[in-house]
C-alpha cells in the first residue's frame, strides 16, 4: 500500500466553509449602516419562509412514540436479560460471580447452591437499578452471555423493585419455545450501514 | 330602555362566551400549527385531530390542586388573576367584532357600545391589564415571578409609547376615535385600505402588538428558559387558566384592532346604498383577517428567536419611537399641504 493517500491529514478539508465575519462598526454612522441594512435586507422574512416551508411539505419526520417506536441498536445497553440455553432451556448463568465481582456500582447480588446433579445453580440475582449506572461491564465479563443488556429502555413502574429479580430478567420457557429470545450481538457489534461511514483517521499510519 | 339593556347584557355574555371559548380553541390551534410549522404532529391522541385536547385541559385545569405559596400576599395574588381576563374582556366592549345585521327585523350591531373614544378606551383597557403581570409577579413572593414582572412591565410601558403614538397618525386622517367611524374611512374596495396610506404606523403597530401581548419575539416575561414562567411561575390550576384565557383575549383584541384600523375591517358590509344591503360578505373577510394575524402571532413564534431586555429598550426608544414621531410629523405636513 502507498504511502501518499495518509499523507493527505486534512481528511475532512472539503466540509470546512469558512465563516465570513465582517469587520465590527467602529463608528457610530457605520453602526447605524449596519442596522438599516439588518432592518431591510428580510433576513427575518427568510425564517418565516424556513417554517413555513415545512408545514407546506407537510412531511413530518416526528415518531409517534407510543405507537410505533425506533429500533434499537445492538450496542444499547437498557434494563438486563438472563439468558437460556436454545436446546435444553438451562439457565446459562453457572453462578461463577464474575458479574458480581466486577459490578462497579455494586448493585448485583446473587445467591448460589449445588443441585442434586452437583451442578452450581443460581436461587437469587437480583440488579439494584436505584444503583446501576449501565455500564456494561456485567455483560462484557460474563463467560456464558449469560447476563445481557436488552433494549427495553421503558424502565417506569410502580415499584422501584420491578425489573430487578431474576424472574423479571430471566427469558420465560415460553418465548424460548417460540424462538423468540434475542440473542446478545456484544458490544462490538456493527451499526447497520456503518462502514460507510468509516474515514481516515491519523492513527492509520 | 328595556330593549337596550337587555340587548346590551345579551352582547355582553355573548363576547365573553366567544372570547372564551376562543381563548381554549387558542390554545389548540397554538400548539397545532405551531407544530406543523416546526415538523412535529402537535396534539392528536385525545380525540379526531386531538380536538378534544381543550377538554382534557379544562378538566385538568378545573381539578389541580390549587396552590397558593406560603409567602405570597394572599389577596393580591388572588385578585390580580382576574385583571388581565377582565381588562381582555372589557376591551371589548368597543371592537365591533361583526357588520351590523338583520335578525327577524330586528337590527343587530355586533358592539356592545359605540362610545366616540373607542380606541382610546380600547388601548387604556388594555393598559390596565398590565397590573396583572405586576401584581402577579409582586405578589408571588418568588424572584423569578418578580424579575418576570418587572420585565412585562418595562415592555408594556415601553410598547404602550409606540402604540399611542404609530395610531395618532391614522386618527389624524380618520379624525375619529370611534372605530366604527374608522372601518367607514377605508370603505370602497383594498385601494382605500389605511395600510397603503400608512404603511410604517402599520408596521410599528404591528410590533407593538406582539410586544404588549408578550407575544414570541418580545416575550421577556415568561421565557422558560431563563426565568422559569416569569409572573405566573407560582400559579397553577384555574388560576393559570384565567390568565391563559386573558393573554389568549388579548391576542384577539390586537388582531382585531390591525384589522379593523388598517386593513378595512368588515369594508361596506352592513351599510345600505341605494336601498341594498351592499357588502355581504364583509363580517367573513374580517373573521378571515383575524384568524390571519393569530396564525401570524404563532408563524413568528414559530420562526424567530426572542430578544433580550436590553435590545427591546433600544428598539422601542431609539427606533421605533422616532420613526413613529417622523410620521406623525409627516402626515401632519401632507394634510396641511
Amino acid at each position: 500500500m502507498h504511502i501518499e493517500p495518509f499523507e493527505n491529514r486534512n481528511v475532512s478539508n472539503s466540509v470546512y466553509v469558512p465563516v465570513d465575519i465582517k469587520p465590527y462598526p467602529k463608528t457610530g454612522w457605520e453602526s447605524f449602516k449596519q442596522v438599516v441594512a439588518r432592518s431591510l435586507k428580510g433576513e427575518l422574512f427568510v425564517g418565516l419562509w424556513t417554517v413555513l416551508r415545512e408545514f407546506i411539505k407537510m412531511d413530518w419526520p416526528a415518531i409517534e412514540y407510543p405507537l410505533e417506536k425506533m429500533p434499537m441498536n445492538a450496542r444499547y445497553r437498557a434494563v438486563h436479560k438472563l439468558l437460556r440455553l436454545w436446546e435444553s432451556g438451562y439457565e446459562r448463568c453457572i453462578g461463577c460471580g464474575l458479574c458480581e465481582k466486577i459490578c462497579i456500582a455494586d448493585c448485583i447480588r446473587m445467591d448460589t447452591r449445588i443441585d442434586a446433579n452437583s451442578r452450581k445453580e443460581v436461587t437469587e440475582y437480583s440488579i439494584n437499578f436505584g444503583r446501576c449506572i449501565f455500564c456494561g461491564y456485567c455483560a462484557e465479563v460474563c463467560p456464558e452471555l449469560a447476563i445481557v443488556h436488552g433494549d427495553r429502555y421503558e424502565n417506569v413502574s410502580e415499584q422501584r423493585a420491578h425489573f430487578s429479580l431474576k424472574n423479571d430478567m430471566l427469558t420465560p420457557m415460553d418465548v424460548l419455545k417460540n424462538r423468540a429470545q434475542v440473542e446478545f450481538e456484544g458490544f462490538g457489534a456493527l451499526i447497520p450501514g456503518s462502514s460507510n461511514d468509516v474515514k481516515k483517521t491519523p492513527l492509520a499510519y | 330602555m328595556d330593549a337596550i339593556i337587555i340587548e346590551t347584557l345579551i352582547k355582553i355574555v355573548v363576547v365573553v362566551l366567544i372570547f372564551s371559548a376562543l381563548g381554549g380553541f387558542g390554545t389548540y390551534f397554538e400548539r397545532k400549527i405551531l407544530a406543523f410549522l416546526q415538523r412535529r404532529w402537535g396534539p392528536n391522541i385525545v380525540g379526531p385531530f386531538g380536538l378534544l385536547q381543550i377538554i382534557a385541559d379544562g378538566i385538568k385545569l378545573f381539578t389541580k390542586e390549587d396552590i397558593i405559596p406560603i409567602n405570597a400576599e394572599r389577596g393580591i395574588f388572588i385578585f390580580s388573576t382576574l385583571i388581565i381576563a377582565v381588562a381582555a374582556f372589557t376591551a371589548f366592549v368597543a371592537i365591533p367584532i361583526y357588520p351590523q345585521f338583520t335578525v327577524f327585523g330586528y337590527t343587530v350591531r355586533p358592539i356592545v357600545i359605540d362610545v366616540n373614544v373607542g380606541l382610546l378606551f380600547v388601548m387604556g383597557v388594555m393598559a390596565v391589564g398590565m397590573y396583572s403581570p405586576l401584581l402577579a409577579g409582586m405578589s408571588s413572593g418568588n424572584k423569578w415571578s418578580l424579575l418576570g414582572a418587572a420585565r412585562a412591565v418595562v415592555a408594556l410601558l415601553s410598547f404602550e409609547v409606540i402604540t399611542g403614538l404609530s395610531i395618532l397618525a391614522p386618527l389624524m386622517l380618520v379624525g375619529s376615535l370611534s372605530l366604527i367611524d374608522i372601518n367607514a374611512y377605508q370603505m370602497g374596495g383594498i385601494d382605500n385600505w389605511m395600510v397603503w396610506q400608512q404603511p410604517i404606523a402599520f408596521v410599528l403597530f404591528l410590533i407593538a402588538g406582539f410586544a404588549e401581548t408578550n407575544r414570541k419575539p418580545f416575550d421577556l416575561s415568561e421565557q422558560d428558559a431563563e426565568i422559569i414562567g416569569g409572573y405566573h411561575t407560582e400559579y397553577s390550576g384555574m388560576k393559570y387558566g384565567l390568565m391563559m384565557i386573558g393573554e389568549y383575549a388579548n391576542m384577539f383584541v390586537v388582531a382585531f384592532l390591525v384589522s379593523i384600523i388598517f386593513l378595512g375591517g368588515y369594508g361596506e358590509a352592513g351599510s345600505i346604498v341605494n336601498g341594498e344591503a351592499v357588502g355581504a360578505w364583509g363580517g367573513i373577510w374580517l373573521i378571515l383577517k383575524v384568524a390571519f394575524f393569530f396564525i401570524l402571532f404563532v408563524w413568528v413564534r414559530a420562526a424567530w428567536p426572542h430578544i433580550r431586555p436590553d435590545q427591546l429598550m433600544w428598539l422601542a426608544w431609539k427606533v421605533l419611537m422616532p420613526l413613529a414621531v417622523v410620521n406623525i410629523v409627516i402626515t401632519g405636513i401632507v394634510m396641511m399641504a
